[in-house]
């Protein structure tokens, strides 16, 4: 079995129809190149490290030369910056400065990445007492004032650069302990970090291979923001004076050109420029790695270029098309829900768009339930919020129309839902069952509060009878104590039990299409078999329309009229249920029956034995 | 139905040579807060593999069936009973034990997307628990390709990362990091709930090629009867931390004692309509049956 055979027999060849385009990626490094203000601050950087490693050799005097004769001296050809009030070339101290700043910035990070680190890993990766411990300390270290433990530090160890920087990167490691453990928290129970266990992998092995990845990118953008940090605590504390006088720092030249402000205001600009360019520039790369590592930031992009390849003829189009909402096409307004040609698309970085949904055409009428079948990738999930109205932002409709009880919810030519249209049915008229019930209800507000908002504003009741309803309908979802269900919070009910809500829910504001998107996938099987009763009763009884969304055959015998069946964003076949069940015609209908499990000799190889019998449908003798 | 009935039923097979046992088996988890009441998760399991044979064990979400699967591979603390592999105790393994149990008992997770690091190429996920017991980079490197061809992925694929595969190939590749140190046991914890259908069903023929071509064992979790039915030799249904019931798979999934797995089978629909509708209404009268059953017994007691 090779690789193509995972593609093959279910996917059409590329080139032809249905779902069309790639999803395009670049690589960190590159998107961190194409943005113009990370090269930017990358090349502020590089010079700047350049300057001042080859400081000895670039400055021509040394950082502590005073020529006395000649103070606080305009530029010229010697002293391309001038020089201060005792005399020294402004540029040269300017260079050594940079050396001296730069490395005690790193310095900072250094010892606090090598403190943070480590103890955020062990705290993270193991817990227990290491982890109440470390964060005992780490509350103290960040309890404590910086700015006057620095001051302390320098009475009793004199005015070194170093121990100043040493001390601040030991305040400042919380931080990165922080990031890291948080971090390492988030995989400590993947899976994957499991399976190195069960391979027998030691804990620093893990730790270094598995877990060291995730905490990468953040320590980087962490560090240029740290290091800046430094710069600035490191210059504010030499330019109140507290410095070594004899070490050339961008610091200890600020202060210097503060006292001569009135003299030679360029003193002070030259040391200031310096480090107002080297934290920008910090800040800027961190800011862009950030970016870099985030997939949002090119979409931006590719709209405005999609926009423009749609021309001003498109755009009229639409903007007339929006004025009158042209009428449907006769003898069709009948149909509770009809989508015709649909085809729903993403653009891409490339300005091209990949089409999730091509070409699907199907009708739902009042009383019926349709359902539309299909794998994961299918478009299923996506033509059904299109009639929602509920696709993401950046998708677009790139043809076809869906009308709803005789008008156009997307008119020919348009390229969004329109909102205005559809904000009036949804709810009210079009409702919807979701596939996780635990995440469609607020934690924050109880089940009460949940069913009865939507009903005062949609039905315009008053609470009072909106309550009354809530408890009607809640005990007709066939929950036995619905008034403890309605005090409830969600985090209170089980998963079924939670569903059954979301469907009391739905049919609150007596709608006359309910769109079910795998509404039984996340719950058990006895559950299941209670949920669809439940949806098949309801549905007799208040006769509504119903788009039921699965992947599941027997969900679909189970409620079903009629099926569409989708691949690959295209309609592969339509008909009613026992048609489509019992005699497919198309052969993707044919494979994906053949691989049910459901009435096949156990033990036995499926998709070979599939490949020969495809056409024999499964009415194999029920096994009960 | 004790384990013993269980093995006995099962008379018409020949003796298998039992690989892996677990008696009286107890999980309990510390519960929230200072002195909180213990959360039992597994309660008095029983349960025995022989060489080349499928035990299937099927539940609900909370069932216990998971925790059953990490408490055998050590992911799992075990309060009570004993777990004994090829006649050794490994109930309390140490880390030293487990590398060594590695090499005879591995995994296959649920999720395709989760159990692989998404930063490491696939050969180095591969490669991973072989350099764990000292095989050469040369050799690993060959086995890696002889491991690839047998899940059928393209040898290419060393160099790529998780991300550039779909599910069913990214499990193939979950299966064949299991297979690296041709294990004895391999416990696969719904290894294929999030695949579509079509890819479940190659899934499954690759499970089961594989056991033909080496004879290893499965401890092979699933909440779907029809999955454990298709590949179990021998099938255990868990329910609420404890075994319900355990026997041959075509006795437990064909004609189940147990009310409850009665009740799992009937709720599973199948894809006919007209025969969906009869076991519909076959569910409905077991409830019926039962309902009756339970009122019958509290009218005794």
């Amino acid at each position: 079995m090779t690789e193509s055979v995972e593609t093959s027999a279910l996917t059409p060849a590329p080139g032809t129809s249905g779902q069309t385009g790639t999803v395009v990626r670049s690589t960190v490094l590159k998107r961190l190149f194409k943005n113009p203000l990370g090269i930017v601050a990358i090349v502020i950087l590089l010079a700047m490290a350049v300057m001042a490693v080859f400081a000895d050799v670039l400055a021509p005097f040394d950082e502590n030369f005073a020529n006395i004769s000649k103070t606080l001296a305009a530029p010229d050809a010697v002293n391309v910056l001038g020089t201060d009030s005792s005399g020294r070339d402004v540029w040269s101290r300017l260079l050594f400065g940079a050396q001296l700043t730069l490395t005690s910035a790193l310095l900072c990070a250094a010892v606090a990445i090598a403190i943070g680190l480590p103890a955020g890993l062990v705290a993270g990766y193991y817990a227990g007492k290491f982890e109440a411990v470390s964060n005992w300390v780490v509350s103290i270290l960040m309890s404590l004032p910086g700015l006057i433990v620095l001051l302390t530090i320098r009475a009793a160890f004199g005015p070194s650069v170093w121990i100043a920087m040493i001390a601040f990167g030991v305040l400042i490691s919380p931080s990165y302990f922080r990031l890291t453990r948080s971090a390492v928290q988030s995989v400590r129970n993947e899976l994957y970090v499991d399976a190195a266990r069960v391979s027998g992998l030691s804990d620093l092995s893990i730790i270094t291979r598995h877990i060291f990845s995730v905490v990468r990118a953040p320590i980087i953008i962490q560090t240029a923001a740290i290091a800046g940090v430094a710069i600035a605590i490191q210059s504010g504390l030499e330019f109140l004076g507290l410095g070594d006088p004899a070490k050339a720092t961008w610091g200890v030249m600020l202060s210097e050109g503060f006292k001569n402000v009135y003299l030679t205001p360029t003193l002070l600009f030259w040391p200031a420029f310096a480090m107002a360019l080297t934290i920008g520039a910090l800040v800027l790369l961190g800011n862009a790695i950030r970016d870099a590592l985030e997939d949002g930031e090119k979409i931006k992009h590719r709209r405005q270029k999609a926009h423009q390849v749609e021309g001003a003829a498109a755009a009229s189009a639409a903007k007339a098309a929006r004025k009158t909402i042209a009428a449907v096409e006769a003898g069709t307004e009948h149909h509770l829900v009809k989508v015709t040609n649909l085809g729903v698309g993403y653009p891409q970085a490339d300005g091209s768009i990949k089409k999730v949904v091509d070409d699907v055409s199907f009708h739902v009428d009042r009383g019926e339930i349709l359902g539309i079948v299909g794998e994961s990738g299918s478009g299923k999930s996506q033509t059904a919020f299109s009639i929602l109205g509920l696709l993401p932002d950046t998708a677009r409709i790139v043809g076809g129309a869906i009308q709803f009880d005789g008008n156009y919810t997307v008119a020919p030519g348009e390229d969004k839902v329109n909102q205005d249209r559809l904000s009036k049915l949804r709810g009210k008229r079009i409702s919807y069952i979701p596939q996780e019930p635990m995440s469609n209800l607020d934690p924050a507000f109880t089940i009460g509060y949940q069913l009865v908002t939507p009903m005062v504003r949609i039905l315009g009741i008053t609470k009072a009878e909106a309550t009354r309803r809530a408890m009607k309908l809640l005990s007709d979802v066939g929950i036995v104590n619905p008034d403890r269900t309605f005090k409830a919070y969600p985090h209170e009910v089980s998963g079924g039990m939670a569903q059954r809500v979301l469907i009391a829910g739905a049919i609150s504001c007596e709608p006359d299409l309910i769109i079910a998107d795998e509404p039984t996938t996340a719950l058990d099987v006895t559950v299941q078999a209670d949920v669809l009763d439940l949806i098949r009763d309801l549905q007799r009884r208040l006769g509504v329309g119903v788009i039921l969304v699965t992947h599941n055959f027997g969900v679909v015998a189970d409620l079903c009229d009629r099926v569409v069946v989708m691949q690959n964003g295209r309609l592969v076949e339509e008909g009613p249920v026992r048609e489509i069940l019992r005699e497919p015609k198309e052969s993707y209908t044919q494979a994906l029956l053949a691989s049910m499990l459901e009435g096949k000799e156990p033990m036995t190889m499926l998709m070979s034995a599939a490949s020969s019998s495809t056409a024999s449908p499964t009415d194999k003798e029920n096994v009960l | 139905m004790t384990v013993s009935a269980a093995l006995g039923a099962e008379g018409s097979a020949p003796a298998r040579k039992e690989l892996l046992r677990v008696e009286n088996l107890v999980v309990e988890y510390a519960g929230k807060g200072f002195r909180a009441r213990k959360f039992r998760a597994l309660t008095d399991i029983n349960i025995s593999i022989g060489q080349g044979e499928t035990l299937g064990l099927v539940g609900e979400s909370g069932s216990g069936k998971t925790t059953l699967g990490r408490s055998v591979l050590g992911l799992a603390p075990v309060s009570g009973g004993r777990i004994t592999f090829e006649g050794q105790d490994i109930s309390h393994a140490t880390r030293k034990q487990r590398r060594v149990l590695s090499r005879d008992m591995q995994v296959v997770f649920q999720d395709p997307y989760t159990s692989l690091n998404p930063a490491l190429e696939i050969g180095d996920i591969l490669a991973e628990s072989l350099g764990v017991q000292g095989m050469e980079t040369t050799a690993a490197k060959k086995r890696v390709k002889e491991l690839l061809d047998q899940v059928g992925l393209p040898s290419d694929a060393i160099h790529r990362l998780p991300r550039e595969f779909s599910g069913g190939q990214r499990q193939r590749v979950a299966i064949a990091r299991a297979l690296a140190l041709s294990p004895k046991l391999i416990v696969c914890d719904e290894p294929v709930s999030a695949l579509d259908l079509s890819t479940q069903a190659r899934v499954l023929d690759l499970f089961l090629q594989i056991q033909k071509d080496t004879g290893v064992s499965y401890l092979f979790v699933s909440h779907d009867l029809d999955v454990v039915r298709h590949i179990s030799h021998r099938v255990a249904v868990m329910y609420r931390g404890e075994i319900v019931e355990q026997g041959p798979a075509s006795v437990v999934t064909g004609n189940p004692e147990h009310p409850y797995t009665q009740r799992l089978l009937l709720a599973s629909p199948v894809p006919d309509p007209d025969r969906q509708e009869k076991r519909r209404a076959d569910r409905h009268r077991l409830f019926e049956e039962q309902r009756q059953q339970n009122e019958q017994a509290a009218a005794f007691a």
